[in-house]
């Protein structure tokens, strides 16, 4: 009891939350009673995400509040006065004694003096809570954004005073409420403080393409009502008049401290509380962390630095002697949808220095690297438009490139162009600058036994705050020579094939019988799709009866595939490409009544686009009237085999490959599989049908079929090999059925049948000897397997009409079943309806870039 | 307190398979509820946040660690159905609505409105 010492917080911000938490984490004895103090109502949010209030976003979502019963958070009760000499602070309901105070005040929006701001006269109001003109508002508070919000309601037109960072984030909450915005910047660029002019141009280009409307290089002298009380506009530094309903100041922060200076303690010569490197105050009980703290003289208004402060103070009041390590003051932000950019010395200010620009107006990217005289040291950049390079290129500030430069600045696509760079950088190198985590902590993280991405976020809290590093913590995984588990995922502990051969050994039938006895948890969008393939491999009939149902991905469950806007498309099986004009006929007549939009498919079928739930199934009675099956385009199964015209048409053709691929997909059809299976014949050596892209293809030759393994198209194509040459129909099929059936019960998940023989012990001799030699002794029953499977092949459409039970589940709104959801909307393209992208974004593909480094 | 909530029926408790999402319309919103294999119900947005489709209630329904999960069908974020938030990209939730079984029906409560935007 007598141990106990008492600490007060003031202040329940980022930082002072954070601050708690560091403290709390480390103080595993219990040597502070914690108390503290807050002026807002609300425990800590996320202040940077704050204009996600406005997307949508409520204040629960952006609370940052840990519930702690080792600390009595006193919310709405800020401190008035501090006593040193009684070691008390004074709040309106008390008095708190401490051994301790950690003062964590944060800053206030500071308003400019501009004529008429201010209800009352006077900028002399100036100070936390300034009287402004109904209409005047700062952007500081969830109170701040709720009082916009409800101001807002009926307006029309909007201005922001500052177009820096705050000023721009304030502008799109305008912008989301559905006014009219202005933004008044003193400076001549947008984010002055951030980005240099070109930066700043790209930037206005942007930001006018969203409607909202730069003024730059006027400063606001006066705002102005109307008689009835009304906000009228703005008065510029020009002479210009801009009318507006409402205006947001955000102008700059200034540190509170207030109370600080009525305590006598000694200020920043620009303000702050003055601290050392410990952060520790004049008064040796009194710290100061955050925005209100000047650390030797200078304040840093961005979270990352304050949560450094955070931890030295936690670690100085258990006996550490941490120290404040200078400031990372590089920023990634998404503005008004623009991603910028600025790390280390942006605007080339060290003396000698170079600047390495690249402007891309066709993509509106825009970035500058600032090197060292000799081009070796990284010193600092603006990236505007595309940020991927960001996590490599700010961890290498001070430290040789990792990279050319070029290749660092043009767009890598998927971002990981310039990430294997991480093996270049030095281990006191910050990966995660939100959160201060470097280089060395993640590999120490490594060794002691993180193994992933998750692992290393709860380990090392890099990555849980922006995300922007979260490519570069993989990276670092993979270098450090994790080797990976073959665990499927963190339900079960083994791999596809040790699953199969639970699943048939055990005989087990049912997802929740698998996973009570063999995994933990109840399955992942991972481990269930693997085990609906298994089961359906195995025999277990339609696959969307009783608990199977829960285990499909939903092109599986739809029977059809999901698209972009949430519709499917649907693909009629079409074997060997074959079809009577009948069916032509009715596809078109479906698609039409259906206002389908309609492609021919890379693999000779016809697919059918922007089919809502609901109109599924009718869509399927039409199709399968006509003599139509599932072509199982939505599965990891077997898609289609397709084929040139052979020798019943072509003058080259040697056999009838289109009565072999159709007898081949029809034999296959429905087959589930690691991956979707493709396939293709050619009737000679021309090989029209392209049959070595495929998983397996065949070639006819004068005395027979060469057959192929291991093909694919995608995204790593590869050639399939020659595995035997003039096989008859009889062997060829017999071949074909033991590859397939061997490939689905020992490949990994997702494992294309290419890197299933690459993996394997000896390739594809080691195959040709199972498959034809019967060295495993293994093919009697995976002939026997894949007999089983053609006997039992039934039309999952089909299956899906006949039962109204099964058809219940296609209907858009389980109240509702007869609305269509109005979320889906069509536009007109080249004649057909196509997805309204309104603000649906693209999905974005990694592609091959030729700028990697060598890794 | 409870007199201000207006309950709307979504469906019987039977309809909902186990591990299976439905869509349902509330007060114009279109909600995703689902019944876990332990027979608890949950009620999120229907819109899944990163692609911006109405998709969610066809996700697969799982677990990660303690919390009941389900993954987008689009490009599999996996989401806590206890607090919506987004387990794969921090940052990133859906809206969590109220959701209860009364009478053997399932019942869902709008989202109180001062959250977002009104509009």
């Amino acid at each position: 009891m007598s141990e106990r010492s008492e600490l007060v917080v003031v202040g329940n911000g980022m930082v002072g939350q954070r601050f708690v938490e560091a403290l709390r984490s480390r103080d595993g004895g219990g040597r502070w009673r914690v108390t503290v103090l807050a002026e807002e109502s609300w425990p800590a949010y996320d202040r940077v995400r704050l204009s996600a209030f406005f997307d949508g976003a409520s204040a629960e979502e952006l609370s940052l509040h840990q519930p702690d019963d080792g600390v009595d958070l006193r919310l709405g009760e800020p401190v008035v006065a501090i006593d040193r000499e009684r070691r008390r602070v004074r709040t309106g309901a008390g008095e708190y004694r401490y051994d301790a105070l950690v003062l964590a005040t944060g800053s206030y929006p500071f308003v400019p003096p501009i004529d008429g701001a201010y209800v009352a006269a006077g900028p002399d109001a100036i100070g936390p809570t300034p009287s402004l003109r109904p209409g005047v508002f700062v952007y500081r508070t969830l109170d701040d954004l709720t009082a916009i919000r409800d101001f807002a309601k009926g307006r029309r037109t909007g201005a922001v005073i500052g177009g820096g960072l705050l000023g721009l984030e304030a502008a799109n909450a305008l912008r989301l409420l559905g006014l009219g915005t202005h933004v008044v910047e003193f400076a001549p660029r947008l984010m002055p403080v951030q980005v240099d002019e070109a930066g700043g141009a790209m930037l206005r280009r942007y930001v006018e393409e969203l409607g909202v409307v730069p003024h730059l290089g006027v400063a606001t002298t006066a705002i102005r009502s109307r008689p009835d009380g009304e906000l009228a506009g703005l008065t510029l530094s020009d002479g210009a008049w801009l009318p507006t309903d409402l205006v947001v100041v955000a102008a700059g922060i200034r540190p509170r401290d207030e109370l600080a200076r009525d305590a006598g303690l000694t200020l920043g010569e620009r303000g702050g509380v003055r601290v050392d490197a410990g952060c520790r105050t004049s008064d040796e009980r009194i710290w100061a962390i955050g925005e209100c703290a000047a650390v030797e003289g200078t304040c840093y208004g961005l979270v990352a630095p304050g949560y450094a402060m955070a931890e030295v103070v936690a670690d100085r009041l258990v006996g550490g002697t941490a120290s404040f390590p200078g400031a990372d003051t590089s920023a990634k932000l998404k503005l008004l949808g623009v991603d910028v950019a600025a790390f280390g010395d942006a605007h080339g200010t060290t003396p000698g220095c170079l600047d390495v620009t690249f402007t891309d107006p066709a993509t509106r990217v825009y970035a500058k690297l600032v090197l060292s005289d000799d081009a070796r040291t990284l010193l600092g950049g603006v990236l505007v438009g595309d940020v991927a390079a960001y996590p490599a290129l700010r961890a290498s500030v001070g430290g040789p490139l990792p990279g050319p430069p070029l290749a660092l600045l043009a767009p890598a696509g998927d971002g990981t162009g310039t990430g294997s760079g991480i093996a270049a950088l030095p281990g006191a190198a910050q990966v995660c600058s939100c959160n201060g985590v470097t280089k060395d902590q993640l590999v120490g993280a490594i060794a002691e036994g993180c193994v992933d991405v998750p692992g290393l976020k709860a380990c090392t809290r890099a990555g849980t705050s922006c995300g922007s590093c979260v490519p570069m913590l993989k990276q670092l995984l993979s270098v450090s020579g994790v080797s990976l588990s073959k665990a499927l995922c963190e339900h079960f502990a083994h791999s596809r094939q040790e699953l199969f051969e639970i699943i048939r050994v055990r005989e087990i039938r049912t997802f929740s019988r698998l996973v009570a006895e063999h995994g933990t948890g109840r399955g992942c969008d991972i481990c269930k799709p693997v085990v609906a393939s298994i089961l359906a491999s195995l025999g277990n009939g339609y696959v969307l009866d009783g608990e199977q149902a829960s285990l499909q991905d939903t092109n599986d469950h739809f029977l059809a595939n999901i698209q972009r806007d949430g519709t499917y498309s649907v693909v009629p099986r079409i074997p060997g490409g074959e079809i009577t004009p009948e069916k032509l006929i009715v596809i078109g007549e479906v698609a039409r009544d259906f206002q389908l939009y309609t492609k021919i498919t890379g693999g000779q079928r016809i697919d059918l686009f922007g089919a809502r739930v609901e109109q599924l199934p009718k869509i399927w009675r039409r199709l399968v009237d006509a003599g139509f099956e599932s072509g199982h385009a939505y599965g990891k199964a077997l898609r289609t085999i397709k084929s040139c015209v052979g020798s019943t048409w072509c003058r080259y053709g040697v056999q009838d490959s289109v009565g072999l691929a159709i007898a081949l997909e029809l034999r296959y059809r429905g087959l589930r599989a690691p991956h979707k299976i493709k396939s293709a014949v050619s009737g000679c050596a021309r090989e029209c049908a392209e049959a070595r892209s495929k998983d397996f293809g065949i070639i006819a030759t004068d005395n027979g079929w060469n057959l192929y393994l291991g093909g694919n198209g995608g995204f790593r194509p590869r050639h399939a090999e020659l595995f035997a040459t003039d096989l008859s129909t009889e062997e060829l099929v017999r071949y074909v059925d033991r590859f397939l059936m061997f490939y689905i019960r020992t490949a990994d998940r997702l494992q294309r049948t290419a890197a299933w023989i690459e993996a394997m012990d000896g390739g594809l001799e080691h195959l040709r000897a199972v498959l034809v030699d019967d060295s495993l002794g293994l093919c009697a029953e995976l002939d026997a397997a894949l007999a089983r499977h053609v006997g039992a092949y039934s039309d999952e459409w089909r299956d899906t009409l006949e039962d109204p039970d099964r058809l219940r589940r296609f209907t858009s709104f389980v109240n509702a079943p007869d609305v269509p959801d109005p979320s889906i909307t069509f536009e007109v393209e080249r004649g057909q309806p196509v997805p309204a992208m309104g603000e649906r974004r693209p999905v974005t593909l990694g592609l091959p870039t030729t700028m990697g480094v060598p890794s | 307190m409870n007199d201000d909530v207006r309950w709307t029926t979504v469906c019987a408790y039977p309809r909902l398979e186990p591990e299976r999402g439905v869509a349902a319309l509330v007060d114009g919103e279109q909600v995703a509820v689902f019944r876990t294999y332990d027979g608890r119900l949950f009620a999120i947005g229907q819109q899944d946040p990163i692609s911006r489709a109405f998709v969610m209630a066809r996700g697969i329904v799982g677990s990660r660690g303690e919390a009941p999960t389900v993954a987008s069908p689009l490009h599999k974020q996996v989401y806590d159905l206890r607090t919506g938030h987004c387990l794969d990209v921090p940052g990133v939730a859906v809206p969590v609505y109220r959701v209860r079984c009364r009478d053997g029906l399932v019942e869902v409560a709008p989202r109180p409105q001062p959250a977002a935007g009104d509009s």
